[in-house]
């Protein structure tokens, strides 16, 4: 044995027993075998056919792009028989290729009879040599989770929001002054912004590598969405999923985490994921729709959200703009009917939502089996879309309801000179609006039809309602039978330019009852107001002139100003003259406004303006309804504001009356909790006043002192300030005329 | 509240001061001219010719005698406030942008600034008050380098021989006027350059204004920050305004982006500050440009503000602004 460097190990050395080093710096040798699979279920056959069922295995696994040499399958054969065993293991060229090759290849149908069933070797070889002494699995400890709507059981019923401001984060709730405070607050929480689910349960956070998902009180983090450099998010209305949205197409790259959760390469080159929320698994992925279609005219912009949800998440949609509308079922994601809803030239589609009504009748199913009161248990209203096509060729434009998953056309109406549709649905899907931008025959000027669908009476009858202007902006009143609208004949609509400030009229249309038709309440022309916002709980609204360097006035307007109850309002006929209960509350100004939300319950406004708009005086205010400034911060670098959101009210209708009948009751408690509160802040407030003067007094009179000191160490006398009064110059003007001469024109 | 416009200035206002008994205000301007008013109804008394570049600076001796100018034409001037005369010149190696008179108005101190390879400096004359004050001496009493950021603003702080100044990291310190020495700092007093110094009628506290969109009252003794009042806007100016418990800050959007910013967005408005309580208890809009400086009058029943756009607005306040009491009884002494 020739020794290394000429140093010879001496013979005590040689006895040492390394073997515990060494079973501890074993090197584990890479078995070898994890490139090798098995395929079970492959045909059996007698060795005359074995080249013909090689070569077939070959082309079948070569279709999945992997390259198996029939050199590299080795089939076992039944010696007694003279067949083969009916599996056959296959080597391949790497254990990566191994591991792809078992998820394209299991279960793939060979033949009719034969359907592979794919395992890797290394995979039977530890289950063969598995352990059996079963081992009683560790129980976990049950950890009770937060409750996720804590925030609704809050004592003095505040609302929450939550602000983005340069990277800070915070959830603030929203009371009297005395109980508005930050909640939490994280900096570097979210990457992009920040969005709450539609009924408020969690907050969602935007970051370089997915979604987080945010809840309960401490805001600990609830699940992940692993969809990297996401952009755009969207919950489904009951916040069962969500959809998300990268610029960038998804990338698999080797040796990415593999599993329900995450992308496989087969989701590779999509931009829209769709997830389960609860599980966090991956349901589809789909590409972006390339609505482009090879025509540059045409708008690149992406549509958002770009699959839309019915109103009980049972189904999800997208179009696929002048072809088809793919409606999937949810929670499988599969084709719903397994086709797509061919329609020619579709441009787009609204759900109907779902209204209160509806919602009732949804959980009284639920809680009745069905079957067992026939008679009784009404039909629930089939889930419902509205779609447009435009005018091609001969054929005129056309509006279509069709209900789902029966497919049955339930009305349309035909359209004419359309240049442009836009789908408006009520909140609680009563009425649908279809807004309609015709033009004249010469094509020249613009002018807008709102063909209104009455969608709960028989045979969905439609009432139009005709405009000479242009309609910028629409908005049903929740809850209610009313809409605003902001039109416009501004010469300069359409080409916005710096310090153009677009003139707008105003105009609410209520619907008259017994008639049937939709009637105009009152215009309010001449106003600069561009964005209708209407109170959640309806009634109130809020004009606001949004995106002007130069304008940004807010209106509050009172619809029922004159009504004793709003609550009793329903079912009620209006003796009064149509249209008197209009009054405006209040106007504000908040400079440079971007976004304009009411609160949940209808009695505050937030105004914000975003950093991500402008640079000038960034921040938000909050409102009353009547337009009273409650709160106001300039903030730099402000970027969000967004009220939580509340779930529907958890109270019976029995409850809601109740409340309603004893509000007086009600009132009471809380007005006496308002001026406690009043006195408490003002208290506070004089006490904390006092202490800064006393302070300052201290340290003033402590100055005092040194000054004086100092001045006589100085050897001057400490030159007190003299009495002011000797001081005091007595400046007396006296208006004198010293000389007035006055001229008399003679003839 | 009528404001006395004062239009005796082409270009922006660099610095405006009341002398000791509030009758005479001195203007300085960008267009080298020192304008001396009746601060009572906006009657100009007269103009004090001579400089050859942006006067940056004035100050007025106690007795109202001599005033001193510092200017861009790298020359610090002695005037006779009464007659106008250019009693004295120092040439100096780079622009003059701070003079301040000591309390008992024997000296002056000046800053230079660090240009061509000069330092900026601070230095100390002494005023020969004998005569007709046109015998003064050529070299300063004593001068020193500041090192590290340089100075902005400087004045006498609360004992002679004791220099006070804002530099334009943002810091306040205290410097021995003989030696030189750094006595005291505060290293992070703001963020951003310090662009006025005033200091309380007793010299014991002093009110700074910044870039960093703050004003800071601090004790001259420790420099420590006894109050912060925090504004949306870059200040160029901060007051103290005797007799009332309020400070005037004044400011706005940057003098090179005004061109491009409204009125509106600009915040060209005096803002009245509570120094108790760091609230903000009014505005005085009037300015289309920043306001470059304020300065209020000795007894506090009148202010001036000078803007960049070359104006100075005379106030003097309404009997409600001394009998208005905001914040009820609670009032600090002065």
């Amino acid at each position: 044995m020739p020794v290394p460097n000429g140093i010879s190990h001496s013979a005590e050395e040689d006895d040492i027993d390394y073997s515990d080093i060494e079973a501890k710096y074993r090197v584990e040798m890479e078995e070898g075998f994890d490139n090798i699979i098995v395929v079970d279920g492959v045909p059996v056959i007698d060795e005359l056919k074995l080249e013909k069922l090689l070569s077939k295995i070959c082309k079948e696994f070569g279709k999945k792009g992997l390259t198996v040499k029939a050199s590299s399958i080795h089939v076992p054969w039944d010696k007694t028989t003279g067949k083969s065993k009916g599996y056959i293991f296959m080597e391949l060229q790497s254990p990566e290729e191994a591991i792809y090759a078992q998820n394209a290849m299991h279960g793939h149908a060979f033949d009719s009879k034969h359907t592979f069933a794919v395992n890797r070797f290394s995979d039977i070889d530890y289950f063969a040599n598995l352990d059996e002494t079963y081992e009683e699995p560790q129980a976990s400890t049950y950890v009770p989770k937060e409750h996720l709507r804590a925030w609704l059981a809050d004592p003095q019923g505040r609302d929450q929001y939550v602000t983005y401001r340069n990277d800070q984060v915070a959830v603030h709730w929203h009371g009297k002054p005395s109980q508005s405070e930050v909640a939490y607050e994280k900096a570097n929480w979210t990457e992009l912004y920040v969005q709450w689910s539609p009924q408020g349960t969690v907050l969602a956070t935007l970051h370089r590598r997915g979604i987080i998902l945010y809840g309960g009180p401490s805001w600990k983090e609830l699940i992940r969405f692993a969809h990297p450099l996401v952009k755009l998010m969207d919950f489904s209305p009951n916040e069962q999923y969500l959809v998300t949205w990268s610029n960038e197409p998804i990338v698999v790259p080797e040796g990415a985490p593999q599993g329900p959760q995450y992308f496989s390469p087969e989701d590779e080159g999509n931009t829209i994921a769709v997830w389960d929320i609860k599980t966090g698994h991956l349901l589809r992925t789909f590409p972006t729709q390339s609505n482009a279609q090879d025509d540059p005219n045409a708008k690149k912009q992406m549509q958002w959200p770009a699959l839309k949800w019915s109103g009980d998440d049972k189904y999800v949609a997208r179009v696929t703009p002048g072809q088809q509308i793919s409606v999937y079922e949810l929670p499988s994601m599969a084709l719903l009917g397994k086709k797509s809803v061919k329609i020619e030239g579709v441009v787009d589609f609204e759900w109907c939502p779902l209204g209160d009504k509806d919602k009732d009748e949804m959980e009284r199913d639920a809680k009745t089996p069905s079957g067992l009161v026939p008679g009784k248990a009404k039909k629930v209203r089939e889930n419902m879309l509205v779609y447009w096509t435009p005018e091609v060729a001969n054929q005129p434009a056309r509006v279509t309801l069709m209900s789902f998953p029966s497919r049955s056309l339930l009305r349309s109406k035909n359209l004419f000179n359309v240049t442009e549709c836009k789908l408006y649905w009520q909140n609680q899907g009563d009425f649908l609006c279809v807004k309609v931008d015709r033009h004249t025959k010469t094509k020249k000027s613009i002018f807008c039809n709102m063909e209104i669908f009455r969608v709960r009476e028989k045979d969905f009858p439609v009432e139009v309602v005709e405009l000479k202007d242009t309609v910028t902006d629409f908005s049903w009143e929740p809850r209610g039978e009313r809409f605003a609208i902001v039109s416009s004949n501004d010469p300069n609509l359409g080409n916005p330019g710096p310090g153009v400030t677009i003139k707008t009229d105003v105009s609410f249309f209520q619907l008259e009852h017994g008639k049937g038709d939709f009637k105009l309440l009152k215009t309010l022309s001449g106003r600069t107001s561009n964005t209708i916002r209407w109170s959640p709980r309806g009634r109130h609204l809020v004009l606001a002139t949004v995106g002007s360097s130069t304008k940004s006035e807010l209106e509050f307007w009172d619809l029922d100003f004159t009504a004793e109850d709003a609550g009793r309002r329903e079912g009620q006929t209006f003796k009064e003259e149509w249209g008197s209960g209009i009054q405006i509350l209040g106007t504000a100004d908040h400079y440079g406004v971007t976004d304009v939300e009411w609160d949940p319950s209808g009695r505050y406004l937030a105004t914000s303006a975003s950093a991500w708009r402008h640079t000038l005086e960034n921040g938000y205010a909050i409102w009353d309804f009547r337009g009273q400034e409650i709160e106001k911060h300039i903030l730099d670098r402000f970027k969000q504001f967004l009220w939580r959101p509340r779930p529907r009210t958890l109270l019976t209708k029995e409850q809601q009356r109740l409340i309603r009948k004893n509000l007086r009751e009600f009132s009471r408690a809380f007005d006496e909790e308002d001026i406690a509160e009043e006195s408490n802040v003002s208290a506070e407030l004089i006490a904390h006043r006092k202490r800064l003067v006393d302070e300052w007094n201290a340290w003033r009179s402590r100055c005092k002192k040194e000054v004086a000191d100092e001045r006589r160490k100085r050897g001057k006398k400490a030159n007190e300030p003299e009495p002011e009064a000797a001081k005091e110059e007595i400046a007396v003007w006296i208006d004198e005329v010293i000389e007035q001469i006055e001229e008399e024109i003679m003839d | 509240m009528r404001p006395i416009l004062l239009q005796g200035h082409e270009r922006s206002l660099t610095q405006i001061k009341f002398n000791a008994e509030g009758d005479l205000l001195f203007t300085c301007s960008k267009d080298h001219i020192i304008n001396v008013w009746y601060s009572h109804n906006g009657e100009r008394l007269g103009t004090y010719d001579g400089h050859n570049g942006t006067v940056w600076t004035v100050d007025v001796d106690s007795q109202s005698h001599f005033l001193i100018s510092g200017s861009a034409d790298n020359t610090l001037r002695l005037w006779a406030v009464a007659t106008g005369k250019c009693l004295y010149t120092w040439e100096l190696p780079t622009a003059v942008k701070r003079v301040a008179f000591s309390e008992d108005d024997d000296q002056v101190v000046c800053i230079t600034e660090q240009r061509m390879g000069h330092q900026g400096a601070i230095r100390i004359f002494d005023i020969n008050r004998e005569g007709d004050g046109t015998d003064q001496s050529e070299e300063p009493s004593s001068m020193f380098n500041p090192v590290g950021s340089k100075p902005t603003v400087c004045t006498f702080a609360h004992t002679p021989g004791m220099i006070l100044t804002g530099h334009e990291s943002g810091k306040v310190a205290l410097f021995d006027a003989k030696t030189g020495e750094e006595v005291n700092n505060n290293e992070r007093a703001h963020m951003d350059v310090v662009t006025d110094l005033q200091l309380s009628p007793d010299r014991s506290y002093f009110i700074t204004s910044s870039k960093d969109k703050t004003a800071r009252i601090h004790d001259t003794r420790t420099l420590a920050v006894l109050k912060t009042l925090q504004t949306e806007t870059p200040l160029n100016s901060a007051a103290i305004a005797p007799n009332r418990p309020y400070v005037l800050l004044g400011g706005g959007q940057e003098a090179m982006s005004v061109t491009t910013t409204s009125l509106r967005q600009g915040k060209f408005e005096t803002r009245f500050w509570h120094k108790v309580f760091e609230e903000e208890v009014g505005r005085v809009k009037g300015h289309f440009g920043p306001i470059n400086t304020i300065a209020v009058h000795p007894s506090g029943k009148t202010y001036a503000s000078g803007g960049e756009d070359g104006f100075v607005r005379v106030h003097h306040f309404d009997e409600s602004y001394f009998k208005a009491k905001p914040y009820g009884d609670i009032e600090p002494e002065d």
